[in-house]
């Protein structure tokens, strides 16, 4: 068991891309951690470099006191799941996840009573036979998760766990990794591009772009005080009013917003959007938009002149110049 | 459906049979003749025998040219496929310096310098090593002509095998080794047996190559003997030629209807367009 | 840092195997071919102990050697209808309708082309013999004149056929995959608005294949014109009449013994290759 220090760590590419930019993180032991951003921005070059399949060009990574930076990936005792789960296809679901001691040439014995007992945890354990071409989606992910355990590393590290299964598939296995990594206590960093699943899944979320972190903290401060315009815009499901006002811009989450005598927005409904047991309104204010949520049958009729306004402490004010939080 | 649709329809099938005798008469001989009482270069109904196989085992250099064949073309066969294996993974995988211009030259090598273009310095060459007559040597040109396309068309097979198979294999511990032998030859094994049977197909029907460079009748492979039979000419050998042409013809027909049950006899990859 | 993990220098020792093989016995042949060709080099006699320079005499006496110039259109004329024409249609043909018919007969099919495709060139040769020979020859007593001599009265037209037998299960292949990418979606569009089949070839399915027909000719052209199994079916004979490229070579190198000679006229020949390999890939890439 260990925690992950990075100390102003960069990874630039050969074509001169600085993926990762002189970052700096800390990861706690038994931490469940979300490297959350839009494509590109460097979360999984980051994750890369940590299980050390994209070589640093500068700083250091350690896993607990060990300082792992020029190590080879084998030696890191990391295990990882790739965003495709890299499930062998010629193996059995058993031979897949007995792969890692296979590697340390642990006896046969050994190896089958690993896999079985970890097929097991995840139930898994009518499918050893199989091939991973014979498996659902869900079936994958929870064979390459059992592949990972099976490793028994100090650090796991997941590439867009979730990505590749459907939508509804999605919540179950979101509730199943969060419960198996209650129960493991093992260090975890996983990679999303969906704020909602860093929200739902992690104890710390690290938002990135331009391979810098924008922001470090716990879903509730990342969702109520976003640091800046960027993080402010990316994280919640429906995205924050943003308006501005003098040297200001001022920010209010839809969902803080409730109709009022009077209030910070006026105008006029133009759209109402049902969400399911919410409703989506859009006000038009001269030239801003201003998007409120309401209770089901609580809608306005298109048309209809509406004042909304929001508690005191859940209105944020960011400088118009840099983007970042001023209050 | 009209009548001008039923002419062409007949008209298609019509089409279709002439063709396919087209391809299918001259084979015929491989069946009939080998097993005629007076076998002959035409086609006719035989009169059955098992005289000509037995003739044909009989004679000095049948058998021991078929085992030649088999030598040249296993040393061929599984040169050009190791060799081609391991440096199609390696090109596939890491930008060695210069790497592009190399895939260039064997793409242009591949097409370009041919056996016959180059028999002159080639015979020459071996002349000159005292390689004339040597099997492994031959085996060795041979091999040495298919590289280029084998890499080729293997290097397309590698860069299919998703990267994250051995980026996983590495983080369990897996060194370069043992991510090649458990999960990356594993997963293109397709493709290497598609290398090794269009080399052995290739090694194995071979003419020039061991015609220039085995003189000598006892090293001689099948190809080769078989047209010694015709140049000899005489009765004696046309009852030998026939058989021992359908003995030689086996391997290949057999290969044939392997690759065709177990994987379709497709293009996977190589094929650019 | 590669996905493999090999590193540049293991990689290197990977590759390093291969390019042996390959530079010696592929590479330096090539080269030397450019050596050989300007000496007076033979098999025998003063010439083969101690082979002088002669420059480039062997060019110019090639291109003044009706024997080469004969050779050079006859191989032109092979390459031209049984691959370029020949087996580029016969390929198409198959390929396009083989995909209406029913499985078992498409199998059928395709099992003949590739079988003539993969039998050893010696043992194809027979049964080409057992097709034109005179008197039982199989051609013969089907058109009815069994005294004609297919091989000797017609050889370059015996070659450009039994060529298309031979060679056409690449162009079939080929083409049958290239089909396969061809979006349904596209062919179905033609067909609603009424085109008609050969409309639907030129508009919808050739601007898609258009790369596969370049390759395609390219392959069997090159492989076409140094191609050796004429020499088996005719030896370049009768009277010089069949004599492509590479079995004059031959001829000249082993039986004439003019290894010097021979070597200029191969030079002559790789240049063909290379020009058009060069011009190929050229076209291809401004396509890309």
């Amino acid at each position: 068991m260990a925690g992950i220090t990075v100390e102003d760590l960069s990874t630039v590419y050969p074509n001169g891309v600085r993926a990762v930019d002189s970052l700096d993180l800390e990861i706690a032991d038994g931490e469940l951690f979300a490297l959350l951003g839009p494509s590109g921005c460097g979360k999984t070059t980051l994750l890369r470099t940590i299980a050390g399949l994209e070589a640093a060009t500068g700083g250091a990574v350690a896993i607990g006191e060990r300082d792992v930076t020029r190590l080879q990936p084998g030696d890191r005792r990391v295990a990882m799941v790739f965003q495709d789960y890299a499930l062998f296809p010629h193996m059995t679901v058993s031979e897949n996840i007995a792969y890692p001691l296979r590697v340390r040439g642990v006896a046969k014995a050994v190896q089958q009573e690993t896999a079985v007992r970890t097929a097991g945890g995840l139930s898994l354990g009518e499918l050893l036979d199989r091939r991973p071409g014979q498996l659902s989606g869900g079936q994958q992910q929870r064979a390459a998760l059992a592949r990972a355990v099976a490793a028994s590393a100090e650090v796991l590290l997941l590439d867009e766990p979730l990505s590749n299964l459907d939508a509804r598939l999605r919540l179950e296995a979101r509730t199943f990794l969060k419960k198996l990594q209650r129960e493991l206590a093992l260090t975890t960093v996983f990679v999303t591009h969906d704020q909602a699943e860093a929200l739902a899944l992690a104890d710390r979320i690290a938002v990135m772009d331009a391979g810098r972190i924008r922001q470090l903290g716990t879903p509730r401060e990342v969702f109520q005080r976003p640091a800046d315009t960027f993080v402010a815009n990316f994280i919640g499901s429906t995205p924050m009013n943003l308006v501005p006002r003098g040297a200001e811009i001022i920010g209010v989450r839809p969902e803080y917003l409730s109709p009022a005598r009077e209030g910070l927005f006026n105008g006029v409904v133009s759209i109402v959007e049902n969400l399911g047991v919410t409703s989506l309104v859009t006000l038009d204010c001269g030239e801003d938009q201003i998007g409120y949520v309401v209770p089901e049958d609580e809608e306005p009729a298109v048309g209809a002149v509406v004042t909304v306004d929001a508690p005191d402490t859940r209105v944020l004010r960011y400088d118009k110049e840099t983007g970042l939080l001023v209050r | 459906m009209s009548p001008l649709w039923m002419v062409r329809r007949i008209g298609f099938y019509v089409l279709v049979a002439v063709v396919l005798a087209f391809f299918a008469v001259p084979m015929l001989w491989l069946a009939s003749a080998p097993f005629d009482e007076k076998p002959g270069l035409g086609l006719r109904w035989p009169d059955w025998t098992w005289r000509n196989v037995v003739t044909t085992f009989e004679h000095p250099y049948a058998v021991s040219s078929l085992v030649n064949s088999l030598v040249l073309c296993v040393v061929a066969t599984v040169v050009t496929t190791v060799l081609a294996a391991l440096a199609a993974y390696a090109l596939s995988r890491v930008r060695i310096p210069g790497r592009d211009l190399l895939l260039y030259l064997l793409l242009l090598l591949s097409s370009v310098v041919t056996g016959t273009a180059a028999m002159v310095p080639i015979f020459v060459m071996m002349l000159q090593f005292g390689l004339i007559n040597s099997q492994f040597g031959t085996a060795l040109v041979i091999a040495g002509g298919m590289l280029p396309a084998a890499i080729f068309i293997l290097k397309d097979f590698m860069d299919a095998v998703p990267r994250s198979y051995e980026e996983s294999a590495r983080v369990f511990g897996a060194s370069p080794r043992q991510v090649l032998g458990h999960v990356v030859l594993p997963v293109a094994r397709p493709g290497v047996a598609t290398i090794f049977v269009w080399a052995f197909v290739n090694a194995w029907g071979n003419f020039l190559l061991p015609f220039l460079l085995l003189r000598d009748v006892g090293q001689q492979p099948a190809a080769v003997l078989l047209r010694t039979l015709y140049d000899e000419g005489g009765s004696a050998n046309l009852t030998v030629i026939p058989v021992f042409s359908l003995l030689y013809s086996i391997p290949v027909v057999v290969l044939y209807l392997f690759v065709s049950k177990r994987y379709g006899f497709r293009f996977h990859g190589g094929i650019k367009s | 840092m590669d996905s493999s993990g090999l590193g540049v220098r293991r990689a290197v020792g990977f590759v390093a195997p291969a390019l042996v093989l390959i530079g010696v016995f592929l590479v330096f042949p090539a080269l030397w071919t450019l050596y050989i060709g300007i000496t007076d080099y033979q098999l025998t006699g003063p010439a083969a102990a101690d082979p002088q320079v002669v420059g480039a005499d062997n060019l110019v006496e090639a291109v003044r050697d009706p024997l080469f110039t004969n050779s050079v259109w006859l191989t032109a004329l092979f390459v031209l209808f049984s691959a370029v024409i020949g087996q580029n249609v016969l390929g198409f043909g198959l390929a396009w309708s083989l995909r209406s018919v029913s499985p078992w007969l498409r199998r059928t099919a395709e099992g003949l082309v590739l079988l003539s495709w993969i039998l050893p060139s010696t043992v194809v040769a027979f049964l080409w013999f057992a097709v034109l020979s005179r008197d039982t020859g199989t051609l013969g007593l089907l058109l009815g004149s069994p005294q004609t001599s297919w091989l000797v009265e017609y050889p370059m037209t015996s070659l450009i056929i039994f060529n298309v037998w031979r060679g056409t299960a690449f162009s079939m292949l080929l083409y049958t995959s290239a089909l396969a990418a061809v979006p349904p979606s596209q062919v179905e569009t033609a067909r609603l608005v009424g085109a008609s089949g050969w409309q639907t070839v030129r508009d919808v399915v050739f601007p898609h294949i258009r790369g596969h027909v370049l390759t395609n000719t390219l392959l069997i052209s090159l492989w076409t014109a140094n191609d050796f199994t004429p020499f088996l079916l005719t030896s370049g004979g009768p009277n010089h009449r069949s004599e492509v490229l590479p079995v004059l070579i031959y001829r000249q190198a082993l039986e004439g013994g003019q290894l010097g000679y021979a070597s200029a006229m191969s030079m002559l020949l790789l240049v063909g290759n290379l020009v058009v390999a060069l011009v190929y890939l050229r076209l291809l890439r401004r396509r890309a």
